[in-house]
């Protein structure tokens, strides 16, 4: 039977490549069009790639990581790749999780995400996505709510973030040369960022 | 979508087999990976070359590869930069202790990709150094953009690099020089009619009968602005105005000139274009020490061209004359 971690990034995997036509679209407007199929590509062969049966959570991660990485190319492949494999460091022989390991797991993956797109909140990236929904996470542990609430919580401030990206100008990646043409344009990648977050609250509301 | 193709998936790996097949003597694939290298011996006792991006370029960059030119060429997916591991592979494959310089066009994308491979390589001591191309003065350079995109420009960089690694010298020498050409070179394109990437099956963006696309990229991506269509010498001193207006290029300079086609559009337009190209700068006292029309960094299926320029020193210009043989670049 698979492993629980496998069945998750299964979960991400079908998220996105059911979107794939959309984030395409949506990377064909102020970008090169490729980014649903690129992202899809990643998660077909990292689903093949990936031991079904391992339970350590770290290994799967960063294999996943590291197929993305070699697959999706792009400015994606190396963002997403660099997300995963930092978040295999916090998870590294562990088994199961806790929502603060899954906090932990997400600030280093923004870390990563920085550090490699040399990017920060408001430059229309999925760290637009991503930065809000790790505070309105970290706000609804402190507040003591149930880790499905805190989840769904994590995904509307993502959604939020999304909508946000209609209405800023992207200073990064290729959109940025557009200009002032690339605002009332949703971002790709914070839109991919939003799938993966809701696939993680699903897997673990049917948990 | 009408394309000569057998599935969107095989579209790079038959490219590259038809390129190697085309060309034994020249290139041939490192087994198992989307490099294409020079046959036979790849570590020749010199600094080694390596470019890459996406595929539908061609023919760059594996046409470029050859004696004079590049050691290696990384393909990627269509419009998609290779990923870490094509490009640690490349330089594994020709790395000759010498040291290895990382040709790479300025898209966020590539940047990413190539400096991963290169921290990678680092990590076992093979020592790796790179320049990024940034010639396209459609965009603006600030910090509300990623910078300049890479474009046909990287072609000289390539041509003049490799002569200077071929002389032997070392790779900061090399680098330095790449980098003279970088701060020297500028280009900028149009399209008439977009392309169309076969795994999306339609055009990147949409043009009226009478609007042409100011200052395309090569990845499909939409222009700066959008113009009615008037004829080809006013479309060309559109383009030219702006390169002009960097400052770069002044009376009694002698510069190189490509007229590059973007996949799409018939040599006679092209030779066409140089031919007003060639009149405007004579008449700004500026010298054409060479001229180079062609189809050198295509986007696809895209109708259009993009003017570059180059400004030229002794040492440059001894370099861009010396020799070279490639699959796509010949000159003796």
């Amino acid at each position: 039977m698979a492993s629980a971690i496998y069945q998750c990034i299964e979960q991400i995997g079908s998220k996105i490549i059911e979107h794939k036509d959309f984030l395409t679209e949506l990377d064909r407007e102020i970008g090169d069009a490729d980014h649903g199929i690129n992202m899809a590509r990643g998660y077909s062969e990292a689903l093949k790639a990936l031991p079904q049966e391992e339970e350590d959570i770290g290994a799967v991660l960063k294999k996943t990581g590291m197929t993305l990485l070699s697959k999706v190319g792009g400015a994606s492949g190396p963002l997403y790749g660099t997300a995963y494999m930092k978040a295999a460091k916090v998870a590294a022989g562990k088994k199961a999780l806790t929502l603060e390991d899954g906090k932990a797991m997400m600030e280093e993956a923004i870390a990563g995400i920085k550090m490699r797109g040399k990017a920060v909140q408001g430059e229309k990236t999925m760290l637009d996505a991503l930065i809000p929904a790790y505070e309105a996470l970290t706000e609804g542990m402190a507040a003591g709510k149930s880790p499905y609430e805190c989840l769904a919580d994590m995904c509307a401030a993502a959604e939020k973030g999304v909508e946000y990206t209609k209405t800023i100008r992207a200073t990064k990646g290729r959109a940025s040369y557009l200009g002032d043409r690339s605002i009332g344009h949703q971002d790709p990648g914070a839109t991919s960022s939003l799938y993966t977050l809701e696939a993680i609250r699903d897997f673990v509301k049917g948990l | 979508m009408k394309k000569l193709i057998n599935g969107v998936d095989n579209i790079v790996d038959e490219m590259l087999n038809g390129m190697v097949k085309a060309h034994p003597e020249y290139v041939e694939r490192v087994p198992g990976t989307d490099v294409v290298a020079r046959t036979g011996a790849k570590k020749t006792d010199k600094v080694a070359l390596i470019s890459g991006g996406g595929s539908g370029h061609e023919p760059a960059h594996g046409g470029y590869v050859g004696r004079g030119m590049l050691d290696a060429a990384v393909a990627g997916a269509v419009f998609t930069s290779p990923t870490p591991d094509q490009v640690y592979e490349a330089i594994h494959a020709v790395d000759a202790g010498k040291g290895v310089l990382l040709i790479i066009k300025n898209y966020t994308g590539d940047v990413m990709n190539f400096e991963m491979a290169a921290d990678m390589a680092r990590d076992e001591d093979i020592e790796v150094d790179q320049v990024i191309v940034a010639d396209d003065v459609a965009v603006e350079n600030s910090t509300w953009t990623t910078g300049r995109r890479g474009i046909a420009g990287t072609i000289f960089v390539h041509k003049i690099a490799g002569a200077a690694a071929e002389e032997g010298r070392s790779l900061p020498e090399v680098k330095a020089v790449a980098e003279k050409v970088i701060a020297n070179v500028r280009s900028m394109g149009m399209a008439v009619a977009p392309c169309t990437v076969p795994a999306v099956g339609k055009p990147s963006f949409e043009l009226e009968e009478d609007e042409v696309e100011i200052g395309i990229g090569i990845h499909g991506e939409p222009g700066t602005h959008r113009e009615k269509i008037t004829d080809a010498n006013t479309t060309a001193d559109t383009l030219l105005d702006k390169i002009l207006a960097e400052g770069i290029y002044g009376e009694g300079d002698e510069v190189a000139v490509m007229v590059n086609g973007m996949g799409g559009t018939p040599l006679m337009e092209l030779y066409l274009i140089n031919d007003h190209v060639a009149d405007v700068l004579a008449g700004k006292g500026i010298k054409v020490a060479k001229t180079l029309v062609g189809n050198f960094m295509t986007s696809l299926d895209m109708e259009g061209f993009s003017i570059t320029l180059l400004k030229l020193d002794d040492e440059l210009k001894a370099l861009l004359d010396a020799p070279a043989d490639t699959p796509a670049f010949r000159q003796f």
